[in-house]
């Protein structure tokens, strides 16, 4: 317990003294929320009009906008335990005798804490542009619990691909997945005004769900695929603490 | 850890490890008494640092059976980390933390209280002259600064064992003689060092005994002066002013091999001092000037070169 205090104290002291990572989580995500509020949110308004109700388009994108503030936070995360594999710092704590699972627990938690403060400050901006949700305290606790499980599982797989990747450009791949899946999801446009293939896809990945339901949570409107964005996130979460112990038991090449 | 007994060092019978068809360790069998310093030496791609990565516990092995400060490596991992510190040819370090965090960061995975961390922190970064440095992030050190910074964090644990992976690799030639006399040092503590590198003079330098590793196996072992006797290539070398000296000096001493353009003689022999008095006496009795001496002892260059056929320097094999 106290290695993985120890392990923290060192992952918190990283991102202080390299705030970039928490600025490209924040800006990355604010970039897009402005780009598709001032530039295409006129427009899909009046075409798209994806929330009945009296909402704007801004308040449909957030979801997604946080979703891939998550997403952003995990490539950090592949990163930064990538350049401790290569670094050889990695190899040093294995010969050491502290318990191994603190190497891994301590980076999970620092990433999850800084992931979920960069979404936090990503609310705080999008309410500023207009974002105005219609969620009560209990709908608000639901969403933060459902986002930090997401980030959870995406922290997790993004360890896992830090883990695997033999050099930094190995991550991209998960960069380019996380990256690429929010705009082939309901993030952006609802899946109904896609083509048929596409819209298949759309609605059958696990971002979906997670969008629609904290979508519904932050909005009031009936959450409908609460199980379904749960179960996708738990699975997500098990497969990548999974891949990456089994990653980490193995014997360093 | 001061119950490790006396004369426990490191024990290695029938070593084997291969990666997939690559046979890397081919039965080697080590014995390093406590305290005392060992070198393995090898030409890149020897083995030399997959022995000392097994050693470390850091990956397994086919078969063989090793044990490090009295422990089992396989059966009692823990038991053997908690002894030993390693450094390898790649500085370990956290280039984000300033080096004085870096022997912060050893201190509390070792579990030491902070007013003890502090302290052996302190006095690691005085004695390897890096507390002006001690608040500036890694990143900024030099090459020789990562390398002093990477073994005190090895040693903030305060190991009976310590492994080094060719710490003077790629270090300028004064960054070496510092890193010597620090593990002269470490060696004058008691500790037991095992040392893999691929300089000769570094080997016999430093260590009690070597082992020559070449393909993965032991091809000799021993003291560095072991391993140097009755080797081909001690001599006394002779020059002359003319080719008429040369040529006197050549017949009375029979057996030796004369280069003409260099007006040389070699004569074989260890350069012990009774030896050269008597080969100056004869020179001397038969009136011949030496214009100039010098007396060549075999290194370990010589001995790589008689147990492998090949120098020891060129060889770039592939792991």
């Amino acid at each position: 317990m106290s290695d993985a205090l120890t392990m923290l104290r060192r992952n918190v002291r990283h991102t202080r003294r390299n705030p970039s990572t928490v600025v490209m989580t924040i800006a990355l995500p604010v970039f897009l929320l402005l780009i598709f509020v001032g530039v295409f949110g006129g427009a899909l308004n009046e075409g798209v009009r994806p929330t009945p109700g009296g909402f704007e388009y801004i308040d449909y994108l957030v979801p997604g906008i946080l979703l891939m503030t998550v997403g952003y936070g995990a490539t950090t995360t592949a990163l930064a335990v990538n350049r401790d594999i290569t670094s050889g710092i990695i190899a040093r704590f294995r010969v050491m005798a502290i318990s191994r699972a603190s190497v891994l627990t301590g980076q999970v938690i620092g990433s999850t804490a800084r992931t979920i403060i960069s979404a936090i400050l990503v609310v705080g901006v999008a309410v500023a542009l207009g974002f105005r949700p219609a969620a009560g305290p209990g709908r608000w606790l639901a969403a933060a619990g459902l986002l930090t499980l997401l980030t959870l599982a995406l922290t997790w797989l993004g360890v896992a691909v830090g883990l695997a990747a033999k050099t930094a450009e190995g991550t991209a791949p998960f960069t380019f997945v996380v990256q690429l899946l929010p705009f082939l999801s309901s993030a952006f446009v609802p899946p109904e005004s896609m083509s048929a293939p596409v819209r298949w896809f759309a609605t059958h990945e696990p971002f979906t769900p997670v969008i629609d339901t904290l979508r519904d949570l932050l909005l009031g409107t009936p959450v409908e695929h609460g199980l379904v964005a749960v179960a996708w996130c738990a699975v997500l979460a098990l497969a990548g603490y999974l891949w990456a112990r089994a990653l980490f038991r193995r014997d360093p090449s | 850890m001061t119950g490790v007994s006396a004369g426990s060092g490191i024990a290695v019978t029938g070593l084997r490890k291969s990666f997939g068809d690559l046979v890397v360790l081919d039965g080697i069998d080590l014995d390093v008494p406590a305290g005392t310093t060992f070198s393995l030496l090898g030409p890149n791609g020897a083995g030399k640092t997959t022995a000392v990565r097994i050693l470390s516990t850091l990956i397994g092995f086919d078969s063989g059976q090793v044990r490090v400060a009295g422990h089992d490596v396989v059966t009692e991992p823990d038991a053997v980390r908690a002894s030993i510190g390693v450094t390898g040819q790649f500085s370990a370090v956290d280039d984000l933390l300033t080096g004085a965090e870096n022997l912060a960061l050893m201190a509390d995975l070792n579990h030491l209280d902070r007013a003890t961390g502090r302290r052996r922190a302190g006095e690691l970064l005085e004695r390897f002259e890096l507390t002006a440095a001690a608040g500036k992030p890694a990143s900024a050190y030099s090459g020789g600064m990562r390398r002093r910074l990477d073994l005190a964090m090895t040693l903030v644990g305060d190991p009976r064992v310590i492994f080094l992976d060719e710490p003077t690799t790629g270090l300028d030639p004064r960054s070496r003689r510092t890193m010597w006399q620090i593990i002269r040092d470490l060696v004058a503590g008691g500790v037991t060092i095992f040392l893999t590198t691929q300089y000769l003079d570094e080997a016999d330098e430093l260590a009690d005994r070597i082992a020559v590793l070449d393909h993965g196996r032991v091809v000799a072992s021993g003291t560095a002066a072991e391993l140097k006797s009755g080797l081909p290539g001690g001599h006394v070398r002779l020059r002359f002013a003319d080719l008429a000296g040369l040529d006197a000096a050549a017949r009375t001493l029979p057996g030796a091999s004369r280069d003409d353009e260099a007006l040389t003689l070699q004569v074989p022999g260890d350069g012990r001092v009774p030896a050269l008095r008597a080969l100056l006496g004869r020179l001397e009795q038969a009136g011949i000037e030496v214009d100039e001496l010098s007396v060549h002892t075999p290194d370990l260059d010589d001995v790589f070169f008689a147990l492998t056929g090949r120098p020891a320097a060129t060889d770039e094999a592939v792991r």
